[in-house]
């Protein structure tokens, strides 16, 4: 069971009637060819799809055509879209901050450089949580230990390199320690780095906030701070709130081919500025729990070369990119 | 126990309604059809699915997934018997005793045990979620990394069973498996390794790509190079029905493998490739010593039954920490989860109280399931074990098309079938000089998994290598494992001594 999938799958026929008694808008594009970097079923398939269900009710755009090549956190996919959908104005790739990381750890050729960002739509912030069985009672005692002793506080996670583990480095450096000196235990999916905090086999895990949230409400794991700008909940601190500057979160977005022309680009950026003020899209957001993070243009271009500089940093520390 | 029956009730009142009925018939004949495809698993047959649950209630879209993911593990182990062709990693050792069951004229009862087999298991296995669920996924978690390892160490001791005669040849196999499970993204480092920088390779070499390269295409290419003899033979179909003695020796693999199957499932670093390998090795080493000889050459029955029943009691378990907590062990179980969320639940462990009638309907209509899944495959037996009526130089053309087209559907990618067809080679250098192919697909599923749970165990300890001693469940196992190893031979002298 490696997770790889790279496969065609044209979902089109699958989702027919659903569009009756929406007020239409105008049909901004015939046909748009999404293309996911990843397996369907996870996050980047889940926004891809979500647009679609959204934009197609909406009218907004006539018919969806989508392709899945997984693998590698994006890096198989990414040269692919590249390569074969230059300057192609009907043409966006899902992706986000897990191919910021594995673009960097893999040393791929093609990189985050090489697409033209569209939207950022969603994101989804980290928390930190212990067994219910820990000592660990809150924030300032885990980061009490993180400081003391990193090598004895194990923590688990996904991927090597990916958000996660980032977090931790950040987290690391920012208590004037080095990154490398963390203990992180990276685990395959989010299952098995569950497993690993209820059974107590680590001190500690980081993962998105929804991937915890039911082991966290039923009191099997017991939450120290989040990672995003904002509390997830009044009462759960964020890292900045502990003193600790950091501030990270798993983003997801839009991009077009390279090479597209400007006018190309305004016409993707508007699409999605419409897509995000429908009030079927909030709703969407409230029903998958995705953070509303919309942002385009060249805030969203800034954002992106902002979160490069910051990923390199942490993975040249840890000694991974 | 009151509390199970009672919610069994209400999930059967939900489940045995026409339209619930219909949605478990449905997922059982799109399970047994992609079951037996090569390449397309349940967990891309249900994310292709997941639109429909726009449009369908919770628990209709829950029954159809849960009948195609059980079918798939019933029609999985059809072409591994018939055209040595697994169409997933659990089916890989049935196809080691049941394809040469089926090239000796005993294609029908193997076909036979595997789904009276994949019944016996699937029962248990559910009898195993509906009763033992919350218990087990408790003592589950109680195993970490160190104890996965020790797990591994004694599934390496199965290996020997299927060494064959040289044992310098067997190991040789052994590690071109383990030099293969290295290529790719090292998990616990993210940096890729023996890729030759190739992208399509960062995420490895998929080991049903290398089981079907080295049975199917090395065994077709090697047919086609020494085959001289310009007769054209058809090869015999023998009984469909399984024999009297078949039943005999089939009973006691099935509960075996079903009771071995279904811990491994719950795990959540378990799977079902190894407990088939356990399985495999302890029923070779518990035949009757009159039906020893037909392991490895004309193929025995136990062979197929105890591996193809732990396989899908493994399947089962598998829905136990996904049902019980939300975690997501497999790729099935991950989308499964991503169709819970598309429907707003949040699956976790309150969802036994806070769904407990849509919960209780899934599990209800996997019994269903897997009722209709016997009586949908037992006739199908025959027909299929037709199939090899075909002369052989078409035969092997055959499996050669179909072994292709399923690998290209694993990934649509060119690089797949360079790299079928040059481990197809190889497999048919391996199989002129007799080299054992079995050790490299062993190798290739327990290597990776091994490292990565050494590391993270040493990760852990901070280094400390006693830590595979001093936890003690890990210790037991891996006494277990060295008494598998040394246990036999000094049996052997000491009985040779007497």
């Amino acid at each position: 069971m490696t997770g790889r999938r790279h496969l065609l799958a044209v979902a089109a026929g699958l989702l027919a009637a659903a569009t009756a008694g929406e007020a239409h808008a105008q049909q901004r594009l015939a046909n748009l060819y999404m293309f996911i970097p990843a397996g369907p079923g996870g996050g980047w398939d889940g926004l891809g799809r979500a647009i679609e269900q959204v934009a197609r009710q909406a009218g907004l755009v006539g018919s969806f055509q989508f392709e899945n090549v997984g693998g590698a956190g994006g890096s198989v996919g990414l040269p692919r879209f590249v390569g074969q959908r230059r300057g192609r104005p009907d043409a966006l790739m899902v992706a986000g901050s897990i191919m910021v990381g594995a673009t960097l750890t893999n040393k791929t050729p093609i990189g985050m450089k090489d697409v033209t960002p569209i939207a950022r739509m969603t994101e989804e912030g980290g928390v930190i949580v212990v067994p219910a069985s820990s000592d660990i009672k809150d924030i300032r005692g885990f980061l009490d230990a993180l400081k003391a002793n990193p090598g004895g506080t194990s923590v688990a996670g996904g991927s090597a390199g990916g958000t996660d583990h980032i977090t931790l480095g950040l987290i690391l450096k920012a208590l004037g320690r080095s990154a490398k000196e963390g203990s992180y235990v990276a685990f395959a999916g989010g299952g098995p780095a569950q497993a690993a905090v209820l059974g107590a086999q680590v001190k500690a895990g980081i993962s998105g906030l929804s991937e915890f949230a039911e082991q966290i409400k039923s009191g099997r794991m017991r939450a120290l701070a989040t990672t995003g700008d904002a509390r997830a909940e009044p009462g759960l601190p964020t890292l900045k709130d502990a003193g600790i500057d950091v501030v990270i979160s798993n983003w997801r977005g839009v991009f077009a081919p390279p090479g597209i022309r400007p006018d190309a680009r305004e016409k993707l950026v508007a699409l999605m500025t419409e897509l995000h003020a429908l009030p079927a899209w909030k709703e969407m957001l409230k029903t998958r729990d995705w953070g509303d993070a919309f942002l385009t243009g060249e805030a969203f271009s800034a954002f992106l070369a902002q979160d490069v500089t910051q990923t390199e940093a942490v993975l040249k520390e840890i000694g991974l990119a | 126990m009151m509390d199970t029956i009672a919610g069994l009730q209400l999930g059967f009142s939900h489940a045995l309604t026409l339209t619930n009925l219909g949605w478990a018939l449905l997922g059982c004949f799109l399970g047994t059809a992609i079951g037996v495809l090569p390449g397309i698993g349940p967990a891309l047959t249900i994310a292709l699915l997941l639109p429909i649950t726009f449009q369908v209630e919770a628990t209709g879209a829950f029954i159809l997934f849960c009948g195609v993911f059980y079918g798939a593990m019933y029609g999985g182990s059809t072409t591994s018997i018939l055209l040595n062709t697994p169409g997933e990693s659990g089916s890989i050792i049935t196809a080691l005793e049941g394809a040469k069951m089926a090239r000796n004229g005993r294609a029908g009862p193997a076909l036979a045990t595997a789904a009276i087999g994949s019944f016996v298991a699937g029962t248990i296995g559910t009898l195993g979620i509906s009763f033992l669920g919350p218990v087990v996924v408790d003592l589950a978690l109680r195993l970490g990394p160190a104890e996965y390892f020790s797990l591994m160490v004694l599934c390496f001791v199965t290996v020997s069973a299927v060494l064959g005669g040289s044992a310098l040849r067997g190991l040789t196999s052994l590690f071109f498996g383990l030099l293969l499970g290295l290529v790719g993204i090292d998990l616990q480092t993210g940096q890729p390794r023996m890729t030759l920088g190739v992208p399509e390779l960062l995420d490895g070499v998929n080991v049903v790509l290398v089981a079907v390269a080295l049975f199917a295409v090395g065994e077709t290419l090697y047919m086609a190079w020494r085959h001289t003899d310009a007769k054209a033979q058809v090869r015999k179909v023998g009984s469909i029905m399984m024999s009297r003695s078949d039943w005999k020796r089939s009973i006691g693999p099935w509960f075996r493998g079903s009771l071995l199957g279904f811990p491994f499932g719950v795990m959540p670093a378990g799977g079902t490739e190894m407990p088939t390998m356990l399985s495999y090795y302890a029923e070779r080493k518990l035949v009757k010593p009159e039906h020893a000889g037909e392991f490895g050459t004309t193929g025995a029955i136990e062979g197929v039954a105890g591996p193809e029943a732990a396989n899908n009691a493994a399947a089962a378990g598998i829905l136990v920490p996904m049902l019980t907590l939300g975690l997501p062990t497999s790729a099935t179980a991950a989308i499964m989860l991503s169709a819970f969320q598309s429907y707003g639940i949040n699956p976790g462990p309150l969802l036994f109280e806070q769904q407990g009638a849509l919960v209780w309907t899934l599990i209800a209509s996997l019994y269903i399931a897997n009722i209709m899944l016997v009586v949908l495959n037992l006739p199908l037996v025959g027909l299929w074990a037709r199939i090899l009526k075909i002369p052989q130089p078409q035969l092997y053309a055959g499996i050669l098309v179909f072994a292709t087209i399923g690998t290209y559907g694993i990934s649509n990618s060119v690089t797949d079938l360079v790299l079928l067809y040059v481990i197809g080679i190889i497999g048919m250098f391996m199989r002129r000089f007799d080299f054992p192919t079995a050790p490299v697909v062993i190798g290739m599923i327990l290597g990776p998994m091994a490292e990565q749970a050494m590391r993270q165990a040493l990760t852990i300890s901070e280094g400390d290598w006693t830590t595979f001693a001093t936890r003690p469940v890990s210790l037991a196992i891996l006494l277990l494992a060295l008494a598998a190893l040394v246990g036999p031979r000094l049996y052997g002298r000491f009985a040779g001594a007497r």
